[in-house]
């Protein structure tokens, strides 16, 4: 189909389901991180907030290097009798997480720390429980900033390279990313292969970003 | 009955407050900014979770050593300053946000008796943006009272509008008081505000209270800062008699006497409050028999004061046996006037207020 071959495919599948679960994990972690984040005014917020924005500096083949000495065989890991994590999906998905982390964070830290106080107040005195504001009030008043972190972690996932090619290796099934695959066929000077599949995730990353802007758009909520 | 005693300690602040507060009536928590009134209402409220000490309420206990109720547990409505009003939610939304949550058997309350009080039918498609001030604080009302609360807290919810907004929001705070039998708490830093809806007073400075009690008593005692401001008010209570409607005048008879008060309409109620500013009462030695005042009564001097302006003095007067009246005079004319204590004199309003 489109002239990408079968192995490129199952490249191509293996990123989006890699995005799909980094960044369902990375909702469930960063949620409650970029709250402390917004609330928190301690000295340890501050150390927090850098070390979430590290992997924006960071050479990804650093961040890449550590996973690997921490996942790999005589890591940490495995001296606790884990299993050995390097070259495996699971693997890809720890280091996706940790890369991709402040490209969720930090929209979701902005966008609490605009919640008006008094409007959570508010709801807790008209009977909402905690997790009753969650959904009644900081959602829907947050909606841009999860959309942003959702589509800015999913892309950012699919984009990466370095941190994969160091934790990853490139595996065809298990742990070759469509990025990997490119760089593939331009080693090997197969340039209508790489033109093709580059061009796909060009499209593929606009037609992301084009929805979230005009979804976005649509949710711009006017303050009060 | 609510009994608190909180204790609260920030790096900058220490509230350190003990008192009581009628189960019935407006009890207005009065100071300047910063004494800590918002912060012994949202102690009320259980919105400060460092606060210590106890809170019962009509023999509940919401606050002790081994209890401290959450916010959304308290059976409580609460006016936040600006509204605090939710923006993805048209007003109907945010009337019914509370609603929602009561169980209907506690509902005491609907959203058409609400909205009819409050008059807001015009208002409940619109979104919170396009509200003006008063609006907004009308909708906040409206929302508090949907969850049919044992109390009503109120932070100062005139403070954010002009003169303007505040003036079409009083009368319906009025309303609301005449109508609903239902304990409010409220923050404010204006007299006039104070001498307009409450009935009781609680009057803190630095985080502590200095005094409590009646409205009447507390507005005219000397030995607090209220009667030394330049806009002193004393409050007289009376009933309603006849309203003339050729000089639109009524007739409010109270224990020292009668007045007449000007008045676009019959009253709407039988119990009337009138406002008499100090700078707005004069003192004569003899009754008048032609003067163009209609409200000129008897009363007896009880103390003197001084007033931070050195030309002032500040008048103590009994109207009837148990009416307290302040008068701020110049001490030149006491002085001409020969004015002692314990005498008697005649009083002159120069303007007074109806609410």
């Amino acid at each position: 189909m489109l002239g990408i071959n079968e192995a490129d495919w199952v490249a191509l599948w293996l990123t989006l389901r890699l995005a799909a679960v980094t960044t369902v994990i990375l909702l469930m972690l960063g949620t409650p991180l970029a709250w402390w984040l917004a609330h928190a005014r301690s000295k340890t917020k501050l150390a927090v907030e850098s070390i979430v924005a590290l992997p924006l500096v960071l050479p990804p083949t650093v961040l890449g290097f550590y996973v690997l000495m921490l996942l790999g065989a005589q890591g940490p890991i495995q001296a606790l009798g884990g299993p050995n994590l390097a070259f495996t999906f699971t693997g890809l998905v720890i280091g996706s997480v940790l890369y991709s982390l402040p490209f969720v964070v930090q929209p979701l830290q902005n966008a609490f720390s605009e919640l008006s106080r008094s409007t959570l107040e508010a709801a807790a005195t008209l009977r909402a429980t905690r997790l009753d504001r969650f959904v009644s009030i900081i959602l829907p008043l947050t909606r841009r900033g999860f959309l942003t972190a959702i589509t800015l972690g999913f892309a950012h996932t699919v984009g990466e390279f370095g941190v994969v090619l160091m934790i990853g290796g490139n595996i065809p099934g298990e742990t070759q990313v469509i990025s990997i695959a490119i760089y593939d066929h331009v080693e090997a000077i197969d340039y209508g292969s790489a033109h093709r599949l580059s061009a796909l995730l060009l499209g593929l990353s606009f037609i992301m970003l084009f929805t979230l802007y005009s979804i976005n758009g649509r949710f711009r909520i006017r303050s009060a | 009955m609510i009994d608190f005693d909180f204790t609260l300690t920030r790096p900058d602040f220490r509230l350190a407050v003990a008192g009581q507060i009628p189960a019935t009536g407006v009890t207005a928590l009065f100071g300047r900014s910063g004494c800590g009134k918002t912060t012994l209402l949202r102690c009320l409220a259980g919105l400060e979770p460092a606060a210590q000490g106890h809170l019962r309420v009509n023999g509940v206990s919401w606050l002790d050593a081994n209890k401290h109720l959450p916010p959304h547990q308290r059976p409580i409505g609460y006016v936040f300053q600006e509204g605090a009003l939710f923006p993805h939610l048209t007003v109907a939304g945010n009337l019914h946000y509370g609603y929602k949550r009561i169980p209907p058997p506690a509902r005491q309350l609907h959203p058409e008796d609400v909205i009819t009080l409050l008059g807001l039918a015009p208002l409940l498609k619109r979104h919170p943006h396009a509200l003006s001030g008063g609006q907004r604080q009308r909708v906040a009302i409206g929302r508090a009272l949907l969850t049919s609360p044992q109390l009503l807290l109120m932070d100062e919810p005139l403070a954010a509008l002009d003169a303007i907004s505040k003036n079409d929001i009083l009368p319906w705070l009025e309303k609301l008081h005449q109508t609903l039998d239902l304990p409010v708490v409220y923050v404010s830093h204006a007299i006039e505000e104070v001498a307009r809806l409450a009935d009781h007073m609680l009057l803190l400075e630095r985080g502590k209270l200095i005094a409590a009690g009646p409205l009447a008593t507390l507005l005219s005692r000397t030995d607090l800062p209220l009667a030394h401001a330049d806009n002193a008010v004393s409050v007289i209570e009376g009933d309603a008699g006849s309203w003339d409607p050729h000089y639109h005048l009524l007739q409010v008879a109270f224990a020292g006497g009668t007045l007449l008060i000007p008045s676009q309409q019959p009253p709407q109620q039988s119990r009337i409050r009138i406002r008499v500013a100090a700078r707005d009462v004069t003192i004569n030695l003899a009754a008048a028999a032609h003067d163009s005042a209609l409200n000129h009564l008897p009363a007896r001097i009880t103390g003197f004061s001084d007033d931070p302006h050195p030309a002032h003095q500040l008048v103590s007067l009994l109207l009837g046996d148990s009416t307290p009246l302040l008068a701020r005079i110049t001490r030149k004319s006491r002085d001409q006037l020969g004015l002692t204590e314990g005498m008697a004199i005649y009083v002159q309003f120069k303007a007074v207020a109806l609410s």
